[in-house]
């Protein structure tokens, strides 16, 4: 019986998020207020509903658009952040201010491809290679993760053959798992994409397992009713039951690839956004490490924006 | 005509934590071909679950059941079945939704037009042939029971099972589709009529669709109380009805095996 509930108790800090797709895309979203579930845009059009307008019009008038009020606020809280950096800078002394940063970004991306030695390339270089060593291990890891993730939802055998292993080895720092990388490879390329495959593999394998326990009764009797074939059920109900689950693992482990790589290539070395930050940390150029850190956070933000994209295709809600 | 589906002895043990649960017990009953029998009782009485023994989905732990001269081993296309909550695929559009069933049971010896044909046959006898190509979500529940039915009836089954079809639904929207499914499983000169069973607990929907109306015991160890026979005329007139005598008194006989014979003490 232990066994049973090992696989839900270790889902937990992970579920939530996967359980609802949907309010996970709403992460951007501000505080909502009662007018966004008022004006719901895709809620149904009464017929009356422009005469109500017509009838209220000081009302409407004195409300700003509700994304106006939201660009608002997110502007204030990006400028309420440099502002807060600027008095930290002036005040500390040490670390570079907002206006240093900028002209030494401006300079840096206006060469972002160039080539000085193997040590020495452009920011984009670095970006590029990183992304790729991401979309390496991330992509090894969907490809084996998905599946065995249907595998433990659709047999319980499994998934409790499966749960000591997975439980053991998902807390796991992803860096404790590099020297076995470099033993295993005797390279730190592989290594590094060898941590990405092993830290963002969980989340892929737990929610799409989860998906494939969530999916309701009613479907799965449809398909016995219909004595369906394997094939028809998984690709009729299975696989577009836990798509969105599904979407959810990939995203959070992207989001978990992106955060471990820029750990193991400060380890590991070579072109990358990593190891450039620990390099710009020997040369003691900080306003380097904070375009780093910049970089590093929107390139997470639009890989994160870009799954939600696709999840959004993906939903038949 | 001879009995088409036969129910013998049939007895439903679940185990549960608390040692074996006795949910059906000695259930006996018959149907014709063409029979229209609703199964009405209280809630928790185990009407459901005889539903979902004759569709396959629960194998009874005594007795047999036999269909057309087999006997019922699991679920099949032969039986088609809606559920009380549509159960369309939300992934599916209504006409896929159909497509799905038409498709499992004729795909082998049709071609894809005329599976094709078959499906908007099916939407367009449930009259939904202007919302073929919309999602579930986007319909009425109404509508979305009327592609269900559409989905069970569309395999050509030799029973429709119907649990609490329209339970869900509102008392308007509920009369309508009686009345629509009164005229799908008549007899025409095209069909002998569909046999159909179906669970509900509304007496009215009971008395005026069916021609017989088995009234199971309260649970545990429920089997069937009463039988009775509808026997008024059909077709039916739900407002001709309303102030019939013969259905008055169909109806308080109904009533009185639900409040006086099987009272439940608490709900």
């Amino acid at each position: 019986m232990s066994a049973v509930n090992l696989v839900p108790e270790m889902l937990k800090d992970i579920v939530p998020p996967a359980t609802s797709p949907a309010a996970a895309n709403e992460s951007t979203a501000a505080i909502p207020e009662a007018s966004s579930v008022r004006s719901g845009a895709r809620g149904p059009r009464r017929p009356g509903a422009v005469a109500d307008d017509d009838g209220t019009p000081l009302y409407k008038r004195s409300r700003a658009p509700e994304w106006l009020i939201r660009v608002f606020a997110m502007m204030c809280g990006l400028a309420l952040f440099i502002a807060a950096w600027a008095v930290l800078a002036k005040v500390g002394g040490r670390l570079p201010g907002p206006g240093s940063t900028w002209l030494s970004a401006v300079e840096l991306f206006s060469d972002p491809f160039y080539r000085k030695g193997p040590n020495d390339q452009g920011i984009g270089w670095n970006i590029l290679n990183s992304l790729g060593r991401v979309g390496i291990g991330f992509g090894a890891a969907a490809l084996i993760g998905i599946p065995a993730g249907f595998l433990l939802g659709r047999f319980r055998f499994l998934s409790d053959m499966a749960a000591p292993i997975v439980s053991l080895l998902r807390p796991v720092s992803p860096l404790a798992w590099l020297p076995i990388g470099l033993l295993v490879f005797k390279a730190a390329n592989p290594a590094a994409i060898y941590v990405i495959f092993i830290s963002s593999i969980w989340p892929m394998i737990i929610n799409t397992a989860v998906g494939v326990r969530q999916i309701p009764q009613d479907y799965m009797n449809v398909a016995k009713v219909l004595k369906l074939s394997e094939w028809k059920v998984f690709t009729k109900i299975l696989f577009p039951a836990v798509l969105p689950y599904m979407m959810t693992g990939v995203r959070l482990s992207i989001g978990v690839a992106w955060l471990v790589i820029v750990a193991a290539e400060m380890l590991t070395g070579g072109v990358g956004i990593g190891f450039w930050v620990w390099d710009e940390w020997n040369n003691l150029n900080v306003q380097h490490i904070i375009i780093a850190i910049f970089t590093v956070g929107i390139v997470g933000l639009l890989l994160e924006q870009l799954l939600i994209l696709v999840a959004r295709r993906f939903s038949y809600e | 005509m001879s009995n088409y589906l036969q129910i013998e002895k049939s007895g439903m043990v679940f185990e549960t934590k608390k040692g074996p649960f006795t949910a059906l017990k000695n259930i006996d009953l018959e149907i014709k071909q063409g029979e229209f029998v609703a199964l009405i009782g209280h809630s928790g009485c185990g009407k459901s679950t005889l539903l979902n023994m004759i569709a396959g989905l629960l194998i009874p732990t005594s007795g047999a059941m036999i269909l057309a001269g087999r006997e019922i081993s699991g679920p099949g296309p032969d039986r088609g079945v809606v559920f009380q909550n549509h159960s369309l695929l939300p992934w599916l559009t209504c006409f896929d939704n159909v497509y799905l069933a038409v498709e499992r049971v004729f795909a082998e010896s049709e071609s894809k037009p005329q599976l094709k044909a078959r499906t908007e046959a099916a939407i367009e006898m449930v009259g939904l042939g202007h919302a073929a190509h919309k999602f579930p979500h986007e319909i009425s529940g109404g509508m979305k029971q009327r592609v269900g039915i559409a989905r069970a009836l569309s395999m050509q089954p030799k029973l429709l099972l119907m649990d609490e079809p329209f339970g869900a639904l509102d008392a308007l929207t509920r009369a309508h589709l009686q009345d629509e499914l009164t005229r799908i499983v008549a007899p025409s000169a095209a069909s002998p009529g569909s046999t159909v069973v179906m669970v509900t607990h509304d007496v009215d929907e009971a008395v005026l669709l069916s021609d017989r109306v088995v009234m199971m015991t309260n649970g545990p160890e429920a089997t069937i109380g009463e039988i009775l026979t509808i026997d008024l005329p059909r077709p039916r007139e739900r407002l001709a009805l309303a102030n019939h005598p013969r259905y008055m008194a169909l109806r308080a006989q109904v009533l009185q095996f639900l409040y006086q014979k099987q009272m439940k003490v608490a709900a």
